[in-house]
């Protein structure tokens, strides 16, 4: 008789099953295959494992010192097991189909390009339509965010000596506390959306996830920064707060990514831009630039995918302007910009007391503001946005910045 | 119980998993419309019982179960028929393990020896094994002392608990044999419970047969066959099917069969083990 697999000395459990799994998925479903092996279990092993796995077999007697011999049918479970699966897409999105339109529920967590068992569960995502989350920069800003972290223990002069004047110091806490604050909405709203994202968009939810540990650094810098003088950071306002609330309460990742990436953060790039351009100290500069490094990404991103989704969807864009004028009119009872953070940033642009000084840092705050509203605008007509439409649109994001 | 109704089935909840299960062929009969219902017993003297007092159409029996059930059935004048099993629950063994280094090398050499089993009412673990040890001339509790790890009684070994307690008590020397069903020597191979080269097998009983559908007669015969039909025609390759069979542990089931139970009759006949159940059972139907 042939024999197919000769275990010799090999047990079954120790490895001897790996070979005849292989062998019976090679003779395929229905096909016999004769497997032979001198562990004095062999039968008993196989007899309990075939049974388990629905082969049938054939046991030849065996005579003391002679090695067992044993005929196994495929019985055919481990194709009908995978009847009917799907491949997830390609795992390279760059490939025709990699990606698909709309990812289905039951592939879950699979990797892309996994093959998925038929009937596997149904997972809870919302976010399941390319249109919605997709852009294909996303790969590519993925690599370059992770290529651009920094460890805040080595990348600011924590060390560096320097004193400021009560007030100056006073004012950049001020300042700093109100960037944690807008950076938590910042990390919290990527973070929401990842577990609402279907894994089938891998490089976005990579992305996202980064998005999310940069914020997490800035919280981390721009609190020790707060702290490195004074035993409590500043104030936090209603105004501040209810200006971020609406962004949290966004439920649509597009209109969320529109109003937190494109508009918040690209407002943010020039205050941060403007921070470290006057900050009174190498700490706070050094915090402000790798914040604000970070941040351009965020806000590439979100052009990015916004504008692949004005692409195939343009009456998206109407959507996207009600969204804005939508959060004024929510917001127009409430203060914005807190006075306090307003004043720090007068005192850091002038850097001192004097009535020239104050003149002069409040002219550079009210540049700065016009910077903003022209970044905003620029960014709006990347989108697409008229001219008029995004003058508008810009005149009405939060006095709160983000 | 009225039969123009659902085609009631009872089953023993030996783990959270059969509500999963059942639930899920609940599901599948019901959209191929046969009405179909289950009831859940803690242990199958309950079932066998409820089953015999004509509370149930067919009820998932364990081997022992099925015994009870048919003795019962013909001391009153009845039928028990076995008409679906797993394949899983086909030609099954038990075997005898020792310790590799014990010096135990033929079934003599038990004479005098702790031998550890499972639950008492388990027939892999228990009655099988021991009634083919008495088979081959080695009389329990008197030519060798068994220790019984009881898990679950009334479950009737479907708990794998009492065997894996068995192993233990030979791994820790507080048996010199171990009795279980031969799958759970790669189980326990494979969780750690023993390694592979520290136990081996002294002795293996010939095949039987486990668990199955039990009718009685004056079941309600479409629904019944129905059932019968239902079964037969699921396939592993079916999305829906194929949880329910994993967590089952089955492939394909299979027409029933009662040959296969002649060994645990034969222990039960020896060890008396539920002749008191049966009586009580057929008197409280009379």
């Amino acid at each position: 008789m042939q024999i197919d697999v000769d275990l010799g000395s090999l047990p079954f459990s120790e490895g001897g099953h790996l070979l005849i799994k292989r062998a019976l998925r090679s003779a395929g479903a229905g096909k016999s295959i004769t497997v032979a092996g001198m562990s004095p279990e062999l039968e008993i092993d196989l007899r309990s494992w075939c049974r388990d796995e629905g082969h049938a077999l054939e046991i030849q007697t065996r005579r003391p010192d002679q090695p067992a011999q044993v005929t196994i049918v495929n019985g055919g479970a481990e194709a009908k097991r995978w009847t009917g699966a799907q491949r997830a897409g390609q795992a390279d999105a760059a490939q025709t189909g990699g990606v698909v339109t709309h990812a289905p529920r039951r592939w879950g967590l699979a990797a892309r390009g996994a093959t998925v068992e038929a009937g596997s569960p149904e997972f809870d995502f919302h976010l399941v339509d390319k249109i919605e989350v997709w852009s294909d920069d996303a790969a590519r800003l993925y690599a370059q965010a992770v290529a651009a972290q920094w460890d805040p223990k080595t990348a600011i002069p924590w060390d560096a000596k320097f004193e400021l004047d009560d007030d100056v110091e006073d004012a950049v806490v001020q300042i700093m506390t109100y960037l944690i604050e807008n950076e938590t909405a910042a990390l919290i709203i990527p973070s929401r959306f990842i577990a609402q994202l279907h894994p089938h968009f891998r490089e976005v939810m990579q992305l996202l996830a980064v998005q999310a540990a940069d914020e997490a650094r800035h919280i981390d810098v721009f609190t020790r920064r707060g702290l490195m003088k004074r035993d409590h950071l500043g104030l936090s306002t209603i105004g501040g707060q209810a200006s971020l609330k609406t962004l949290i309460d966004e439920p649509e990742f597009a209109i969320a990514s529109f109003l937190l990436s494109v508009l918040g953060e690209g407002t943010f790039l020039s205050l941060l831009w403007f921070i470290e351009r006057y900050a009174p100290d190498p700490v706070t500069a050094a915090v402000a630039k790798l914040a604000a490094q970070d941040e351009g990404r965020h806000v590439a991103f979100g052009i990015a995918h916004l504008t692949q989704h004005l692409n195939h969807d343009p009456s998206f864009r109407p959507h996207l302007a009600d969204s804005v004028r939508r959060r004024h009119d929510a917001l127009q009872h409430t203060a914005g910009l807190n006075a306090e953070v307003f004043d720090a940033l007068v005192l850091l642009a002038a850097g001192s007391w004097d009535s020239e000084s104050l003149r002069r840092g409040h002219q550079r705050v009210m540049e700065l503001t016009k910077e903003m509203d022209e970044g905003r605008q620029k960014r709006l007509r990347r989108l697409g946005f008229s001219e008029a439409e995004a003058a508008e649109l810009s005149s009405l994001h939060t006095r709160n910045f983000m | 119980m009225s039969t123009q109704t659902s085609l009631i089935m009872g089953a023993v909840a030996y783990d959270p998993k059969v509500v999963t299960i059942w639930d899920g062929f609940q599901k599948y009969f019901r959209a191929r419309g046969l009405d179909f219902d289950y009831v859940l017993f803690s242990n199958y003297e309950k079932q066998v019982e409820a089953h015999v007092m004509g509370q149930l159409h067919v009820a998932w029996n364990s081997p022992l179960a099925w015994l009870q059930s048919e003795r019962a059935a013909k001391a009153l004048g009845r039928r028990a028929e076995a008409i679906v099993m797993r394949d899983t629950d086909i030609d099954l063994t038990s075997i005898v393990l020792v310790g590799s280094d014990s010096g135990i090398s033929k079934l003599a050499d038990l004479k005098g020896k702790k031998v550890a089993v499972g639950a008492s009412d388990s027939p892999q673990a228990k009655l099988i094994p021991l009634n083919f040890l008495a088979e081959q001339g080695l009389r329990p509790d008197v030519d060798f002392t068994v220790i019984v790890f009881d898990k679950l009684v009334g479950k009737h070994g479907d708990h794998i608990g009492g065997e894996r307690d068995a192993v233990r008590a030979l791994v820790n020397g507080a048996a010199d044999a171990a009795c279980i069903l031969d799958g759970n020597r790669l189980a326990f191979t494979r969780e750690g419970t023993i390694s592979a080269s520290s136990t081996r097998v002294l002795a293996q009983t010939p095949p039987f047969d486990h668990c199955n559908f039990t009718v009685l007669d004056g079941a309600p015969a479409e629904k019944i066959a129905r059932f019968r039909e239902l079964l037969m025609q699921m396939s592993y390759a079916d999305e829906e099917v194929r949880p329910l069979f994993d967590l089952e542990r089955l492939k394909s089931w299979m027409p029933g069969r009662t040959q296969g139970y002649a060994q645990l009759a034969a222990a039960v006949d020896r060890f008396g083990t539920i002749d008191g159940f049966v009586k009580g059972v057929v008197a409280q139907c009379k």
